[in-house]
C-alpha cells in the first residue's frame, strides 16, 4: 500500500518544519474537503500530510472597530456565517459564505482552505495538469468543453476559473493575508496571493510548498455599502457560474470609491477597476449599475462554449451593486 | 404443498370498494423505520468474514486495441490475492471506462495500488462520442427505412398551419446513489453465494451460471435493500462474473466489488439520447392532420432505442425515419420507461409549438385532439381537467411570452404520457403456522417502490389480519421465483400472486374449521382477526384458534401470477403540468410547482404510489434542468463522472410538488397496474413547454441550462439578452 505519513503539529513552526520545500512531497491538511478529493482522484500523491487543525493560533475570529476583523485560517465557513459581526460589517463576505450550500462542507471547510483550494477544471481533476494539455501539447480546454472556464484573464496558458467564493469579497474589502514559512511571516493583499500560472511548474497562488496561510485581516468597516451576488444554476450545492462582490464608499447617495471583484470568471479573482471607475461620483441607479456591468466584461472573451458567462458576469456585477445600495433587495 | 383452488376463477377478485380495509389507504412503508434508522442492509453494507476488495483497471481511451498487459508487479504485491485479466491483448475496446484487469486484495488501498501498478499498452483508434449530428457519424449512423402512415403529402398540403422544429435530449446516466456491485463467495468448489444490488434476484443465477460453468441451482443470490436501479441493474454485469472468478482464484474468499462513483457514471448505465426534426400540420381550429419526423440518437455501440413517435396522439398521416448512431460513449441500458421520455419531449414540444403558432391554449389543443389518444381518451380528458385545476391553469396560463415587467418570467406547460405495467410472472409461498403467524416468501426485490409493503397489505387485507402479523421475506433466490422489477411490472405481479395464495390458504383453513363452527366453508369469512360465519358474527373463532386446528403441520400455499381471475392489467395514462420561473437575464430556470395526475388501476398503497410520483417528478426535474453525460471530443472521456458536475436536483430545486392519483369507478376495476415508470415520462416535456411559455421561445434541447436558455433568447432577439 502506498504509505502516507500523517503529522499533527501543535505550532506553526513545527508545521513548517514538517513541510517539504518542493511541491508534491507533502501537503497541508485543513478541513480536507478539497484535499481528500485531490488525493482520491490521484491529482496529488504526497508522502506526508501535515494536519494543521491542532494549531490553536490559527483559529478564532476577532473584531475590533478600530483594527478590523481577524480571521484565523482555520475558521470554518460555518463559524464565519454564524458570526453576527461579520454579517453586520462585512455582509458581502457573509453572503458569499451562504453560497456554499452544503452544511457538511461549511462545517469542515476552512477560510484558509477556501482560498487555497485548487481549481475545479475537469481536465485538471482528471489528471491532465493545471494547464490541461494532452500528450501533443494541445490545450484540452480550447479544443474541448470549456463551458465552465474563464472569460477573463484567459489569454492562456491557464483557462481554469478560481474556485474561491470568499476571495472576491475579501479583495473588495482590501483584506490582507498572512503566511508563515521558514523565513518567518509574509503579508500581502489577498489579491496579490492569486496569480495566473504561466507554466505547469507554477501555481495559482503565491504560496510556497512549506508555507501556510495563518490569518486574514480585514480593515475596519468604513460604512461601505457592500454585497455579493452569485449566479448559480441550482439552489442545492453547486458551483456558482459567476459571482460579483462590491464594496462602495458612499457620501450620501454618491459613490466616492468602489471595489468590484468577480469570482469564477478568471484564473484569479478578477478585480475590475474599469467597472469601479464608472461608479465614482454617481448615484446608483439601474442604468448606472448596468453600465458598470458592461465595463466589467468589456475585455471578456468566449473560449467557444462559455460565452454565456459574459452575460452572467455582467448581471452579477449589476445585481451586486444594486443589492449593496438597496440593502439586500435585488 | 401446492393445491389449487376449487372455486371458479371468477372468485379471484379484488375486494369491492367499501370492503377494502387496507388496500388503497395511505399506509407507511413497512421497512421505513429500518431505512431511516440505518438498520436496513444494502449490498454496500455487506461485510463477510475474510472479505477481499476487488478493483478494476479501466480503459482511459474510448476506442483502442490492447497491445500488451503487464500485471507482474500487482501479482507480487503483498496483500494481493487474485489478479484476473478481463480483456486480453488483441481485444478492441469501445468505450472509455471499459474493464481491462481486476484484482482482489485484503483492503481497498492495496487493491488500488495494485491496479495502479499494472501496465497496459494500447493502440489508440479513432473515436466518436458526439451524437448531435448524424452527418458526422459516417458509417456509424444506421438509418432505418422511412415509415408512412396514411398520406402525409396530401395532409401537409391540406394543412392550414405547419410548424417545424428541432428538439432533443442528451444521453444521461442512471446515477444510482448506491452504485452497482456485489459480494461473491464460493461456499465450496461448486456453490456460489452472491449478495448483489439487483433488480432481478430470480434471474441472476441463470445469468451467472453459464459463464461460470456451474448449474444455476448452485448459485444463491441475496439482496435486502437497494439504493436505486432505474433499469440499470438487471444483469450481474461483467464485474459480477469477475468478482466470482476472483473469489475462486482466492480460494473462495468473499470478494466485494462496488463501483466507484466515476465508474458508475461512465459505464453502469446511460439513457439513449434522442433528437428530431419534427413537422406538424393542422387545421386552423387545431385539428391535427400530419406528422413528419426525422429522428436520431445514440445508446453507445448498441445505437440506442427508437422513440415511439408521434407519442400517444395517433395523428392520421405520418412520415417517420430514425437513425441510430453507434458511438463510443458506453452502452445504454433501460432507463425508467425506455424511449418514452424521449418520445414525449419530441412530441409534446412540437405540439406546444403548434399551439403557440395557432395562438391557442395548448390545453385546448390537447383536448381538441383527445380522441387521437385512443382508448384512454376519457382518462386523459378527466386528468387534464384535474391537473388544470390543481395548477390554476385557467388563471395563470398566458399566451407565449410573459409580458410582465422585470427579468423573472413565469410560464406553464403540460405533457401527457402512457405506459403498460401489467404484472409480471410471480410465485410466492404463503405459510400459515399453527400458532397463527403468517409468512410469505418470494424471490422478488423491493426497488424502493414499496414491494414489501404492497405484499403485506394484500395478505393482511385478504386474511383479515393486521399488517404486523404478516412477515414478508423477499430478496433470496431460494424462495419461489418472481420476475425482475422492470417495466413497472412488480406490484401487479406480486400482489396478484399474494392475493391468490391468501385466498387459497383461507379456503383450506375454512374447510378445516367449518365443522367446528357448524357451517359450510363457503359461508365463512376472515375479518378482524377472526373467522366467522357471514351474516352471523356471533358464530366465530379467533384466528389463533382456527390456525391451531392445523395441528403440527403448517399450511403452505403457492400463489401464482398469471393465474385465474383478472387481478392485473396494462395501460395507464398520466398528465403533468409545470409552473416555472425563468430569469431571462441569467437563463436560470426555477420550478415553482409541478402537478402529476396519474392512473394506475387499483392502488394498493396510496402513500407509496404517491411517493413514486414525487420521486419521478424530482428525477424528471433533474433531467429537464441539469443532467447530461458530458463527453470530451478530444479525449473521448466523460468529463463529469462525479456528482459535482453531473448535477441532480436538490431539495431547494424541486418547488412544490402535487400528486393526484385517479381512483374509483373506471380505474379500480382494471386491477393492479405498475407505476414505477409512467410519472417520470412527462416532466422533461412539461418543463420545456413551461419555459417556452414563460420566455416566448423554445429552448430546443434539454437540459435547460442557462447557456441554452440565453442562446434561445438571443436568437429570438429582443432586449433581454443584454440586460
Ligand atoms: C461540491 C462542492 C461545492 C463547493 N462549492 C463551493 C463554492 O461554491 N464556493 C467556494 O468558495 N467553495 C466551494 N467549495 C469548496 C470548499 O469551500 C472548499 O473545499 C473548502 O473551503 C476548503 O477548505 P478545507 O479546510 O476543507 O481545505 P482542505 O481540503 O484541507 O485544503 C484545500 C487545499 O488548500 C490547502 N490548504 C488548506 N489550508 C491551508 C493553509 N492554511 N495554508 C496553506 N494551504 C492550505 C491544502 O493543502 C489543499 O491543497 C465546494 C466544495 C465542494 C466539494
Ligand atoms: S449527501 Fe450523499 S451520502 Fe449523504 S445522504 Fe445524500 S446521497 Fe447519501
Amino acid at each position: 500500500m502506498r504509505p502516507i505519513e500523517y503529522a499533527s503539529p501543535r505550532t506553526k513552526e513545527q508545521a513548517v518544519r514538517l513541510l517539504a520545500s518542493t511541491w508534491g512531497e507533502t501537503a497541508v491538511l485543513a478541513g480536507g474537503t478539497d484535499l481528500l478529493s485531490l488525493l482520491k482522484d490521484d491529482v496529488i500523491a504526497p508522502r506526508r500530510l501535515v494536519n494543521i487543525k491542532e494549531i490553536e493560533e490559527l483559529r478564532g475570529i476577532a473584531f475590533d472597530p478600530r483594527k478590523g476583523l481577524r480571521l484565523g485560517a482555520l475558521v470554518t465557513i460555518e463559524e464565519l456565517l454564524d458570526d453576527p459581526r461579520v454579517r453586520q460589517h462585512y455582509s458581502a463576505l457573509a453572503e458569499a459564505a451562504e453560497g456554499i450550500r452544503s452544511p457538511q462542507i461549511r462545517n469542515m471547510g476552512t477560510v484558509g482552505g477556501d482560498l487555497c483550494q485548487r481549481p475545479r477544471c475537469w481536465y485538471f481533476r482528471a489528471g491532465f495538469g493545471l494547464l490541461a494539455r494532452d500528450a501533443q501539447g494541445r490545450s484540452l480546454v480550447l479544443h474541448g468543453d470549456n463551458r465552465y472556464h474563464a472569460i477573463l484573464g484567459n489569454e492562456g496558458p491557464a483557462y481554469f476559473v478560481s474556485p474561491s467564493s470568499l476571495a472576491p469579497p475579501l479583495i473588495a474589502y482590501e483584506a490582507r493575508l498572512r503566511l508563515f514559512g521558514p523565513g518567518g511571516t509574509r503579508e500581502m493583499p489577498v489579491q496579490a496571493f492569486f496569480r495566473i500560472p504561466q507554466s505547469e511548474e507554477e501555481r495559482e497562488h503565491d504560496l510556497r510548498p512549506n508555507e501556510i496561510v495563518t490569518e486574514i485581516l480585514i480593515p475596519p468597516p468604513r460604512g461601505e455599502a457592500s454585497a455579493t451576488y452569485e449566479v448559480r444554476q441550482r439552489e442545492a450545492l453547486d458551483w456558482p457560474l459567476a459571482t460579483a462582490s462590491v464594496a462602495l464608499q458612499m457620501d450620501g447617495d454618491r459613490v466616492t470609491a468602489a471595489r468590484i471583484v468577480m469570482g469564477h470568471v478568471a484564473p484569479i479573482p478578477w478585480l475590475s477597476p474599469e467597472a469601479a471607475q464608472t461608479l465614482v461620483n454617481k448615484t446608483i441607479t439601474e442604468d448606472v449599475a448596468q453600465a458598470a456591468g458592461e465595463a466589467a466584461v468589456r475585455r471578456a472573451r468566449s473560449l467557444g462554449r462559455n460565452g454565456y458567462k459574459i452575460q452572467l458576469a455582467r448581471v452579477a456585477v449589476k445585481r451586486a451593486i444594486l443589492r449593496a445600495v438597496q440593502g439586500g433587495a435585488r | 404443498m401446492t393445491e389449487s383452488r376449487s372455486s371458479s376463477p371468477a372468485e379471484y377478485t379484488w375486494p369491492e370498494r367499501g370492503h377494502r380495509r387496507l388496500i388503497g389507504k395511505r399506509l407507511s412503508r413497512v421497512d421505513g423505520p429500518a431505512k431511516v434508522s440505518g438498520k436496513a442492509t444494502y449490498t454496500y453494507d455487506v461485510h463477510r468474514p475474510g472479505m477481499l476488495y476487488g478493483k478494476i483497471l479501466r480503459s482511459p481511451y474510448a476506442h483502442a486495441r490492447i497491445k500488451s498487459i503487464d500485471t507482474s508487479r500487482a501479482e507480487r504485491m503483498p496483500g494481493v490475492k487474485a489478479v484476473h485479466i478481463i480483456q486480453g491483448p488483441g481485444t478492441e475496446i469501445f468505450w472509455a471506462g471499459d474493464e481491462i484487469v481486476a484484482v482482489a486484495a485484503v483492503d481497498e488501498p492495496t487493491a488500488e495500488d495494485a491496479i495502479r501498478s499494472i501496465r497496459v499498452e494500447y493502440e489508440i483508434l479513432p473515436h466518436l462520442v458526439i451524437d448531435t449530428d448524424p452527418q458526422r457519424a459516417g458509417d456509424m449512423a444506421k438509418p432505418t427505412a422511412e415509415e408512412i402512415v396514411g398520406d402525409p403529402d396530401a395532409a401537409f398540403r391540406q394543412a392550414e398551419v405547419v410548424v417545424e422544429g428541432v428538439y432533443g435530449l442528451p444521453v444521461i446516466t442512471h446515477c444510482c446513489l448506491e452504485s452497482h456491485g456485489l459480494v461473491a463467495e464460493w461456499e465450496d468448489e461448486e456453490n456460489l453465494l452472491v449478495h448483489i444490488s439487483t433488480q432481478a434476484v430470480s434471474s441472476i443465477p441463470n445469468q451467472m451460471a453459464r459463464p461460470l460453468g456451474i448449474p444455476a441451482g448452485n448459485i444463491r443470490v441475496k439482496m435486502d435493500h437497494i439504493g436505486g436501479g432505474f433499469g440499470s441493474k438487471f444483469s450481474p454485469d461483467r464485474w459480477g462474473i469477475v468478482a466470482a472468478r476472483l473469489s475462486k482464484l482466492a480460494g473462495g474468499r468473499p470478494v466485494k466489488i462496488m463501483l466507484e462513483r466515476d465508474a458508475e457514471l461512465m459505464v453502469a448505465g446511460a439513457r439513449p439520447s434522442a433528437y428530431g426534426r419534427i413537422k406538424v400540420g393542422a387545421k386552423k381550429d387545431g385539428t391535427l392532420l400530419a406528422w413528419e419526423s426525422t429522428s436520431w440518437g445514440t445508446g453507445g455501440m448498441g445505437g440506442g432505442g427508437r422513440p415511439p413517435l408521434p407519442y400517444i396522439f395517433e395523428i392520421p398521416n405520418q412520415r417517420k425515419q430514425h437513425t441510430a448512431i453507434m458511438n463510443h460513449m458506453g452502452s445504454a441500458r433501460a432507463w425508467r420507461a425506455p424511449n418514452h421520455p424521449q418520445a414525449c419531449l419530441l412530441t409534446m414540444a412540437a405540439l406546444e409549438d403548434l399551439a403557440a403558432e395557432l395562438e391557442m391554449d395548448p390545453l385546448d389543443l390537447f383536448l381538441k385532439n383527445i380522441e387521437l389518444t385512443g382508448r384512454r381518451a376519457e382518462i386523459y380528458r378527466q386528468e387534464l381537467q384535474i391537473a388544470a385545476d390543481l395548477i390554476g391553469w385557467k388563471t395563470h396560463w398566458h399566451p407565449r411570452g410573459d409580458q410582465s415587467h422585470g427579468p423573472m418570467k413565469r410560464g406553464l406547460g403540460l405533457a401527457i404520457h402512457t405506459w403498460g405495467g401489467r404484472g409480471h410472472a410471480s410465485n410466492c409461498d404463503l405459510t400459515i403456522h399453527p400458532d397463527g403467524s403468517v409468512e410469505i416468501k418470494l424471490a422478488s426485490q423491493d426497488l424502493g417502490t414499496g414491494t414489501r409493503t404492497g405484499i403485506t397489505i394484500v395478505a393482511a387485507e385478504t386474511l383479515g389480519l393486521p399488517m404486523d402479523r404478516i412477515k414478508v421475506m423477499i430478496g433470496d433466490s431460494r424462495y419461489p421465483a418472481s420476475g425482475p422489477s422492470g417495466g413497472s411490472t412488480t406490484i401487479g405481479g406480486v400482489s396478484s400472486a399474494t392475493r391468490r395464495a391468501a385466498l387459497d390458504a383461507l379456503d383450506q383453513l375454512f374447510a378445516k374449521v367449518a365443522p367446528a363452527l357448524n357451517a359450510r366453508p363457503e359461508d365463512l369469512e376472515a375479518v378482524q382477526g377472526r373467522i366467522r360465519v357471514k351474516g352471523d358474527p356471533g358464530r366465530s373463532m379467533s384466528w389463533e384458534q382456527a390456525c391451531a386446528t392445523l395441528g403440527g403441520m403448517p399450511l403452505t400455499v403457492r400463489g401464482r401470477n398469471p393465474g385465474p381471475g383478472n387481478l392485473t392489467s396494462s395501460g395507464v395514462g398520466g398528465v403533468q403540468m409545470a409552473d416555472v420561473s425563468v430569469d431571462v437575464e441569467t437563463g436560470v430556470v426555477r420550478i415553482n410547482k409541478m402537478v402529476a395526475v396519474q392512473d394506475c388501476g387499483l392502488i394498493i398503497d396510496m402513500k407509496t404510489a404517491e411517493s413514486q410520483c414525487y420521486g419521478a417528478m424530482i428525477m424528471g426535474i433533474g433531467y429537464a434542468l441539469y443532467e447530461e453525460k458530458i463527453m470530451d471530443q478530444l479525449t473521448g472521456r466523460m468529463l463529469n463522472p462525479n456528482m459535482e458536475f453531473y448535477k441532480l436536483a436538490g431539495l431547494g430545486d424541486v418547488g412544490e410538488l402535487i400528486v393526484h392519483m385517479m381512483t374509483g369507478p373506471g380505474y379500480d376495476e382494471r386491477g393492479v397496474i405498475g407505476l414505477g415508470e409512467p410519472p417520470v415520462i412527462s416532466p422533461g416535456a412539461a418543463i420545456s413547454n413551461a419555459v417556452a411559455n414563460a420566455i416566448g421561445v423554445r429552448v430546443p434541447f434539454l437540459p435547460l441550462t442557462p447557456d441554452r436558455v440565453l442562446e434561445a433568447l438571443h436568437k429570438k432577439g429582443g432586449h433581454h439578452a443584454t440586460h
